[in-house]
């Protein structure tokens, strides 16, 4: 029984983990289409704009939550402005450049703050279900997706800025000649994507520490989640986590870890190759 | 005068297709652009919105040169634009596609989209349907009253009849006059199909080869001969 408790909270952190590296990119990607190869070190600023700050005497929680994702919201905007904008429709061409820019950011971090792994403990230590430990943090975690989650529901459901966003990047001319410029809402989702990635990014670096190049063990994962869920960005991220997270997880339970990894790709092929357009396009097509 | 295009020149990159359009519209009026496929209908109205890049002329818009303006600004200078085909966003609801042409009005939306749809009772029982779920004859509805919702003062009006039932034609030409009447607005329409140009339009003028040839009356359309000699339309 203390077993299954445990099994069951590590898939739903698997999970989690899994829909939190991709929610960034199933804005910038998803609902943008823009193949931003630079994903991973947005998780890596946001890993270390978290720990900066904190070794800087911010609270770990007030990193975490507030300062990585408004320092790399930030840099989105700074990106989408200088590089991305000239782009958008240039798939070939926005693949070198954030490919350009992945290895920029990482050579830039090295040089700032070296080729090492710093980090920081996970806060709220551990908790004992019969003879097993979890740590409390993983719980936290799991808990914020979920809220973060509903919350990306709720705005681009119920608000004006969500909705914007909606219909500009299904036609950006008609938003256009209804009063909305479609640039600087290009500029703020790709920011707020970037954000997403930062805060993702702070909340993983106390589990896996935070290294220059630790994108790259990311971005992979992240791309198949986002083309598994298809075009409903939301939903389709949730379902596509769920299943890859759960499969990995009990992948990872019956073989290896190593093993849990190919499992998951296996069947992330056969998912694409069943569903082309991914989860959303066959089903939950009218959510978001 | 409200709006004054003078020289317009445009083209399709090297492909010029605008040479020297010169007309304008006073506040209030219903002007009729009339001319064949391939004359520059849809061209002129994409100038104007600020889609096609301008390679001469100006157009002064209540005194403020718009000439080299973004569409968006043009938009919140009060100009509203129903395109050729509509585009509806096809996966937005009828509602969020009404709330999408309140994006220039400040605060809440909906006593906007209220009073909008009291002339548009066809609309209010598809609100939940996606756009691109809608016939074509209620896509040019809502493409109307997602206009009327940005509250514009000069409509750009193309080619509404386009591959729309009969029945929703009357039911146009019923709503731009009462829309004309109670909204006071003033109307760009370009056009072929006669018979809805000459029942709306205050003035008529014909398009040809990417100029503007000459104004004729509406009811100077009722006259077939005239009419092929303008237009070289057969009835």
């Amino acid at each position: 029984m203390d077993l299954v408790l445990v099994l069951v909270i590590q898939v739903l952190f698997a999970m989690a983990s899994l829909a939190l590296i991709s929610v960034g990119l199933a804005v910038i990607f998803g609902m943008m289409r823009v193949i931003n190869l630079a994903h991973g070190e947005f998780l890596m600023l946001g890993g270390y704009s978290a720990i900066f700050a904190t070794q800087h005497g911010i609270n770990l929680w007030i990193s975490m939550l507030v300062v990585a994702p408004v320092v790399v919201g930030a840099i989105g905007v700074l990106v989408e402005r200088t590089l991305i904008r000239f782009l958008y429709g240039r798939m070939i061409d926005t693949m070198l450049a954030t490919w350009g820019l992945s290895l920029f950011l990482i050579g830039l971090i090295t040089g700032i703050f070296g080729n090492t792994t710093v980090g920081i403990s996970a806060p709220l230590g551990g908790m004992a279900i019969g003879n097993y430990r979890t740590s409390i943090y993983s719980l936290v975690v799991i808990a914020i997706t979920v809220v973060l989650l509903v919350a990306m529901y709720l705005v681009l459901r119920y608000t004006r800025l969500g909705l914007f966003a909606r219909g500009t990047m299904q036609n950006p001319d008609m938003a256009a000649a209804l009063g909305l410029s479609p640039p600087r809402v290009y500029a703020v989702t790709f920011g707020i994507g970037a954000a997403l990635s930062g805060l993702a990014g702070a909340l993983i670096a106390p589990i896996s520490g935070v290294f220059p190049t630790i994108g790259i063990a990311y971005i992979a994962k992240a791309f198949i989640t986002v083309i598994g869920g298809g075009a409903a960005i939301l939903s389709g991220t949730v379902t596509a986590s769920a299943l890859f997270g759960a499969i990995q997880e009990v992948g990872t339970y019956f073989t290896t870890p190593v093993f849990g990894v190919v499992i998951t790709l296996a069947a992330a092929i056969v998912l694409i190759r069943l569903l082309p357009q991914g989860i959303t396009g066959r089903f939950l097509k009218r959510w978001l | 005068m409200m709006l004054k295009v003078r020289d317009l020149h445009a083209a399709y990159g090297r492909i010029p297709v605008l040479y020297g359009v010169t007309f304008s519209v006073a506040e209030g009026q219903f002007v009729g652009v009339l001319g064949h496929n391939g004359m520059g209908k849809t061209s002129l109205l994409r100038a104007l919105m600020g889609f096609l890049p301008v390679a001469g002329g100006t157009v002064v818009l209540d005194q403020a040169d718009i000439t080299d303006w973004p569409a968006y600004r043009r938009s919140r200078a009060g100009i509203g634009y129903v395109p050729q085909g509509r585009d509806i966003f096809p996966n937005l609801s009828v509602l969020d596609n009404l709330r999408m042409g309140c994006a220039k009005v400040d605060g809440n939306d909906a006593p906007v989209i209220d009073s909008v749809l009291e002339d548009f009772p066809r609309l209010k029982r598809l609100l939940d349907r996606l756009g691109g779920a809608l016939s074509g004859g209620e896509q040019q509805l809502l493409a109307i009253a997602r206009c009327l919702c940005g509250k514009p003062d000069l409509l750009l009006l193309d080619e509404p009849t386009e591959g729309i039932q009969p029945s929703i034609i009357d039911e146009i030409i019923e709503l731009l006059e009462r829309l004309k009447q109670s909204r006071r607005l003033t109307v760009v329409l370009v056009e072929q199909n006669l018979d809805f140009i000459a029942a709306l339009s205050d003035r008529i003028l014909l398009i040809q080869k990417g100029r503007i040839t000459r104004e004729v009356s509406p009811g100077s359309l009722k006259d077939p001969d005239l009419v092929g000699e303008f237009v070289g339309v057969e009835r």
